[in-house]
């Protein structure tokens, strides 16, 4: 369950930006057409919008936003160990994550111990996440850090993070054997939901977070809290996956588009 | 943030090699087949919230604390659950002692969302008074042993613990009934947490890219596996709750399988972590039945040769009852073995007589209409001491110096009466 929202949520879609007018084409916006007999107000996924090369320091870094969630992910690496003590393993490349809100993310503007157990439970999960994809085997004796802040939470700030540190550790350069996107999707009032924002998560129903790899489309992240049927659970989980690969497709667009952005910048 | 690696146990080649093989047909290295768990024992401890579980290797220690606390502002009718785990440097030679490791908090949290977030147990019972005074259930999980699977084993004790837990009654009086009055144990039976569903975590490893999976890994099992996935489910068929935190892919369809088979396993554990509970609770009412004669006993005057007829009149009308036979049954126990024992001890001029104090009856549950019971059990108590347990002769000995502080009640008579009816008793008993 995330914090407070910061502004009020909002469910219409929004004038796409120039980034994202390839959006008009992707699934998720068919889906609002087909569904939208319904009054049901979130059936579909939020706004979103991805930035790349946002930290100028950083190796690799971008900036992900789902409807009013903003993420943003640094990636420092490959680089040499720093700490002997953590490397487990000789032959692979050590990741770590670390997962911070920012004190002003939320509704009211408090101060978040570093180590709490939330923040220490989702680096653990981002941290494995990463480490799924990453071709950690290429490059032994060394670290790979990933940092990612909220900085303004409504609601799957989890995905919203994973999200972001794809597409920064693309950015950085770092080999990968395919892009991990995630969603949430939730069951309210007999209504399997995409994307919830806090008011919907903190309507008590329950919670799916699915991360994929996308091409090989097989579950790495799975996540759930509150009691579900298993049939029931079934379809909420067919939905979240519908809705990572909605991701997985606007993510490629950003990232060809960069690819394509870089490779006008070297004049060829 | 991290365990010292340095000092993990870390698998040879070989050791990987052999345990992937062995998979690939399908064999564990353990003996046991792809979906079977480890020998599960649970035990309980001396106090009410305490279990041990041991799942094979591991050995998990589950305790259950209450406070009154102020409760929440948004849920201010609820009670609260809080999980907290210790990783005990015994268990691994990795754990580091201090504050909690990731795994540790993982742990915690996934226990913690299957107990909590699917409302497994009631919430709302544990209010005392709305906006000021809850219930706060604690729930300390110790590791001792990692043998694997923890998770799994430490949920198991979390469960048996809460069955097990009773919190004191509580009460709300005073001047201006504002004033929460906490019952002692001893003078109102503590109440026990309303559990509405057992949601059971059940632990699968994956192996070969996503392609085996196995239940209940062991602790060679986990340092070679690809991936993990806890699925946390109860009898009814709910899932309560998933936690895959990355690792191998797997296929959506490998999860729904993954679902059903820890659906039939969660059913398997409910019936014997209720099993195992109902066993302990049964023995913990035989015991209390034979320590409520020492609060009893003061009250109640010498009794006379009659009313010990009335008195088994109504032994014999309390049979059916459960509490008072277990409570016949010892005391006609140690009756058949006084009248086989030792007359001589009966020795009816000395001092400490039989005069009839209920304090030394080990059998009064039904306090308000026994005393009649005790009499004739403590005659035949007090003759023989050494024959009881612990209880009875700590009672015989507290009786026996509030008897010769008595006067000497009765005589040859009562003292030879009992005797017969008590073989009668026995027999009647002894069925």
């Amino acid at each position: 369950m995330g914090p407070p929202p910061t502004l009020p949520t909002s469910h219409s879609f929004s004038s796409p930006s120039p980034k994202t007018l390839q959006e008009t084409k992707t699934p998720f916006e068919i889906r609002f057409a087909l569904l939208s007999s319904l009054s049901i107000q979130n059936h579909g996924m939020r706004h979103l919008k991805g930035e790349i090369g946002v930290v100028s320091k950083a190796d690799g870094s971008a900036l992900f936003e789902m409807g009013n969630t903003r993420v943003i992910a640094a990636v420092y690496g490959p680089k040499e160990i720093q700490n002997k003590g953590q490397q487990m393993n000789n032959n692979e490349a050590l990741v770590r994550c670390e997962y911070s809100m920012a004190n002003f993310s939320t509704g009211d503007r408090t101060r978040r111990p570093k180590g709490d157990r939330r923040s220490t439970e989702i680096s653990l999960v981002i941290r494995q996440t990463m480490e799924a994809c990453i071709l950690t085997k290429l490059m032994p004796r060394s670290q790979i850090d990933i940092f990612v802040q909220v900085l303004q939470a409504d609601g799957g700030t989890r995905s919203a993070c994973i999200n972001a540190a794809t597409l920064a550790l693309a950015d950085a350069g770092v080999p990968m054997r395919d892009i991990i996107t995630s969603c949430s999707a939730g069951y309210l009032c007999t209504t399997p939901l995409l994307d919830l924002n806090y008011a919907e998560d903190s309507a008590g129903g329950p919670d799916v977070t699915v991360g994929i790899l996308a091409k090989m489309d097989k579950v790495t992240l799975l996540q759930m809290d509150a009691k579900l049927p298993l049939d029931t659970f079934e379809n909420v989980m067919q939905l979240a996956i519908e809705g990572c690969k909605a991701v997985a497709q606007y993510i490629r667009e950003i990232l060809l588009e960069n690819t394509k952005q870089l490779e006008s910048r070297r004049g060829s | 943030m991290e365990q010292r690696w340095a000092n993990a146990w870390r698998p040879t080649i070989n050791e990987k090699q052999f345990i992937e093989e062995a998979l690939r047909s399908e064999i564990r290295v353990d003996g046991r087949r792809l979906y079977d768990y480890r020998r599960l024992t649970i035990k309980f401890g001396r106090e009410d919230g305490s279990s041990e579980v041991q799942l094979g290797e591991t050995h998990v220690m589950g305790y259950v604390t209450g406070q009154l606390v102020q409760p929440y502002r948004d849920r201010s009718n609820e009670g609260t659950l809080a999980i907290f785990t210790e990783f005990s440097p015994m268990a691994d030679p990795s754990f580091e002692p201090g504050r909690p490791g990731e795994s540790a908090i993982e742990l915690g949290r996934v226990v913690d969302r299957g107990l909590r977030e699917s409302r497994a147990v009631d919430m709302e019972s544990l209010c005392v008074v709305a906006g000021k005074s809850v219930w706060a259930i604690r729930v300390d999980l110790h590791i001792i042993d990692n043998g694997g699977n923890l998770i799994d084993a430490a949920n198991i004790a979390a469960l048996a613990a809460l069955s097990t837990f009773r919190r004191p009654e509580c009460s709300v009086g005073g001047g201006d009934s504002q004033e929460i009055i906490v019952h002692d144990p001893e003078e109102r039976d503590p109440i026990a947490l309303t559990i509405h569903h057992f949601p059971i975590a059940v632990t699968f490893a994956f192996f070969s890219e996503g392609n085996t999976l196995v239940i209940d890994p062991t602790y060679k099992e986990e340092a070679v596996m690809g991936g993990r996935m806890t699925v946390t489910m109860n009898s009814n068929g709910d899932v309560c709750a998933i936690q895959k935190a990355g690792g191998d892919g797997i296929l959506s369809s490998d999860v729904v399988r993954c679902l059903r088979i820890a659906s039939l396993k969660a059913a398997e554990m409910t019936t014997k972590i209720k099993e195992a509970v109902e066993t302990y609770n049964a023995e913990v009412a035989l015991k209390k039945v034979k320590r409520h004669p020492l609060l009893v006993a003061q009250k109640i005057t010498v009794p006379d040769v009659e009313m010990k007829e009335a008195s088994f009149e109504k032994m014999k009308n309390s049979d059916g009852d459960m509490e008072s036979s277990p409570n016949q049954a010892s005391t006609s126990r140690t009756n058949t073995n006084a009248s086989v024992g030792r007359p001589k001890i009966w020795d009816p001029y000395s001092t400490s007589a039989p005069s009839i104090s209920s304090s030394q009856l080990p059998g009064t549950v039904c306090t308000s209409n026994e005393p009649n019971e005790d009499q004739i059990m403590q005659t035949d108590e007090e003759s023989k001491p050494d024959l009881r347990n612990d209880q009875i002769s700590n009672a015989t000995g507290v009786s026996s110096a509030i008897h010769q502080e008595n006067s000497p009640p009765k005589s040859l008579k009562d003292a030879v009466k009992p005797k017969n009816k008590r073989k009668k008793n026995a027999e009647r008993i002894a069925r």
